[in-house]
């Protein structure tokens, strides 16, 4: 059982003016684990991961890292600490070819010069290892389709050896059959030893793949779920706030005791 | 299922396999569902080929074969220029004999420099998606700085002109700094550089009006020196052929060392021929007819600066962050490149070659004066970058464009000026065919579109 979190988020706050985004949100990520976080429109979820991506700073609370805090202010710091994200709108330049955005930021060179084959090389084994199919590796991501671009975008965040990978509604734009391809990918991540962070408004999703569920509400932490132990039904409930009483809140506190 | 058959064959038929699907009738592979992709894992560890892949063929035919889909599929690349090219060749030349004669050919090409030159420069900008209307101003400017300095005040002529260089750059990175840093949008910052920097040009050129180039210095070779020695052309049409051969045979080695598919040796050949032909016909037309002057220095200048501009635009990473600030500037700023860098620094590149586009037009014109760069420089500039191909939308494109699209405007002006045709025809003509290369540029593009490329 993995115990030690690989990434942790203490008491993080941030405003945007008078929104009070996050309030003091307390969030662990563990290796081999998928973790899912859940809410509702406007409770922070999107927020949450730009703090650790390094797209927003931080107001207050501390990012730690494997027990140590650590600042995140640019997404260079957070690619650096090993933090990987997919984001929902994808992030590829449509322009480059499929090597070249799989290594966007982290190109293998010698000096300035590019090493075009040995990307091209890692890419392909990559890809392999991931069972991922695209037509070739050396066409424009523009040519690519949605399920594709979705399995191009996590391969990325793969290519700088990361701990962490967040995974910001991967399977939002897809269908069935893409859908199925995507969460395989992810169990292969957990196999792999990567903590994972998915960002879903899919319950159908986060039962087959989480092993738990975090519900943000309105900014703030409403319980972290075992979700073989919980049901569909709780997990709404904390999401909308129908159960937002002493009582459950109670009860989440003493399962995130003891899991 | 007889998908999965389809799967493994063309897991069997994998390495470089010859299994050539129809050309167009597989490229709309945009539908996102099929069959085959559910059986994973066991069946095809070494990861399978997409059953709707187009398996390139082997050898010519292949090359031929991909060839022609890409022009069905809208991808014309510089095709459209080259044509052209000929076409306009064949009108002047059927107008008038001395069009493709030696002295004439070697016009086009040191004027081809000059604008070529700053051409690059602007390549570089659009590829970010960005457009540089101080193009001449800088020009001007920077020829103006070199002539106060090297003539007026006798400073040594290379400083002078390392100088003049030097404060292009400087100027480029100002531009930069306040589109980048400061966000002000780069069609507004250049143009208050457009008139700006042709203030400081009238301002230091205030005391003379016009400073006339001396005949020993560096700055009247730039478009003045011919090499008379008829080796030199040969030399480095021989040069530029063994490294282009070079570099294929070196990446086709080292692709196939890795596995990777790689051009086939008779593609290379045929590749080399078309470049030897090229370069052996160009050097022997610098050299040999009757009144040839021998290879232009500004020819050798211009082509060292594409050969560079070429080489760090596809083989560096920075520019790979070029092509990925112009594609998507958000998606490069989240891979942790430094788009701010990016966009100061590319307006710095087009700002030292427009500099150095400045000390060629001074050094065609015999001097520097109130005008230089003015007039239509910009236009013709902007216009040659896009006529040889470059979009206007950042993100694509290619060095070589600055060429090509410099020659079709260079060829115009001289085949009209050899008909004593004013600048009003001129002028008129440059407009419609810069509109026709826009207009092939859009209708190859949606058809691009329709065939799934971009």
């Amino acid at each position: 059982m993995p115990n030690e979190p690989v990434l942790a988020l203490r008491g993080i706050s941030k405003r945007f003016g008078a929104v009070q985004a996050l309030t003091e949100v307390d969030l662990e990520i563990r290796p081999g684990e998928v973790l899912a976080l859940v809410g509702d429109n406007g409770a922070g979820k999107s927020t949450l991961v730009k703090t650790v991506a390094g797209v927003h700073t931080i107001d207050e609370g501390t990012i730690e890292r494997h027990g140590a805090p650590v600042q995140i202010h640019r997404p260079h710091d957070a690619q650096s600490l090993g933090i990987a994200t997919v984001y929902q709108d994808l992030a590829l330049c449509d322009n480059l070819d499929v090597v070249a955005n799989l290594f966007l930021g982290n190109e293998l060179r010698s000096a300035a010069i590019l090493d075009e084959v040995g990307m091209e090389k890692r890419a392909q084994e990559l890809l392999d290892t991931l069972s991922i199919r695209i037509p070739s590796v050396r066409v424009p991501v523009a040519s690519l389709s949605g399920g594709q671009r979705q399995v191009v975008a996590i391969a990325r965040a793969l290519i700088g050896e990361p701990q962490v990978v967040i995974l910001d509604e991967p399977t939002a734009a897809l269908g069935v059959e893409q859908t199925a391809q995507v969460l395989d990918l992810i169990e292969r991540l957990r196999e792999r030893g990567l903590g994972v962070l998915l960002i879903s408004h899919n319950m159908a999703d986060v039962q087959a793949v989480a092993d738990r569920v975090a519900v943000l509400r309105l900014g703030r932490n409403n319980g972290v779920f075992p979700v073989r132990e919980t049901s569909h039904e709780e997990i709404i409930a904390a999401i909308t706030g129908a159960s937002d009483n002493a009582v459950t809140r109670r009860q989440a506190r003493t399962t995130e005791k003891n899991p | 299922m007889s998908d999965l058959k389809d799967t493994a064959s063309g897991t069997a038929s994998e390495p470089d396999g010859p299994g050539g699907t129809d050309g167009t009738s597989g490229t709309d592979g945009a539908s996102g569902t099929d069959g085959a992709s559910g059986t994973d894992g066991p069946v095809s560890p070494t990861g399978a080929v997409d059953p709707r892949l187009l398996v390139r063929q082997e050898g010519l035919k292949g090359f031929l074969h991909e060839f022609t889909r890409r022009v069905r599929g809208g991808e014309l690349g510089s095709l459209p220029v080259i044509v052209g090219l000929i076409v306009i060749a064949i009108t002047f030349q059927s107008l008038n004999d001395s069009f493709l004669s030696a002295s004439s050919l070697s016009d086009i090409a040191v004027y081809t420099a000059g604008l070529g030159i700053m051409a690059v420069g602007i390549v570089f900008v659009l590829l970010l998606g960005e457009i540089d209307l101080s193009v001449g101003s800088v020009a001007g400017a920077s020829a103006a700085l070199w002539a106060m300095l090297s003539v007026t005040h006798g400073m040594n002529d290379w400083l002078a002109v390392l100088m003049a260089i030097t404060a292009g750059g400087v100027m480029g990175l100002i531009h930069g700094f306040f589109f980048a840093g400061v966000g002000v949008p780069a069609f507004v910052v250049t143009l208050a550089g457009f008139l700006g920097w042709s203030g400081v040009q009238l301002w230091l050129m205030s005391g003379e009006g016009t400073i006339n180039t001396p005949l020993d210095s560096v700055v009247a070779d730039l478009t003045g020196y011919y090499f008379s020695d008829k080796a030199a052309a040969y030399a480095v049409a021989t040069v530029a052929v063994l490294g282009y051969v070079g570099s294929l045979l070196l990446d086709a080695k080292r692709r196939r060392a890795a596995r990777l598919p790689y051009r086939p040796n008779s593609e290379i050949a045929l590749r080399a021929t078309a470049v030897a032909v090229l370069a052996y016909a160009v050097a022997y037309v610098l050299n040999e007819p009757a009144g040839a002057r021998g290879l232009p220095l500004a020819l050798v200048i211009f082509l060292v600066i594409l050969v560079s501009a070429d080489f760090v635009a596809r083989r560096t990473t920075y520019g790979r962050q070029v092509f990925a600030v112009g594609g998507n500037a958000e998606a490069a700023r989240r891979a942790g490149i430094n788009v701010e860098k990016i966009r100061i620094t590319v307006f710095g590149i087009a700002g030292m070659l427009a500099a150095v586009g400045g000390l060629f037009i001074a050094s065609q014109s015999g001097g520097a004066n109130k005008g230089l760069g003015g007039d239509n420089t910009l236009m013709n500039v902007i216009a040659a970058a896009v006529i040889g191909g470059t979009s206007l939308f950042g993100g694509r494109g290619k060095i070589w464009s600055a060429l090509l699209g410099a020659l079709v405007i260079t060829s115009i002006q001289q085949g009209l000026n050899l008909q004593g045709m004013e600048s009003d025809v001129q002028f008129m003509i440059t407009g419609a065919v810069l509109l026709a290369a826009v207009v092939i540029d859009s209708v190859s593009r949606r058809t691009q579109k329709t065939a799934g490329r971009t």
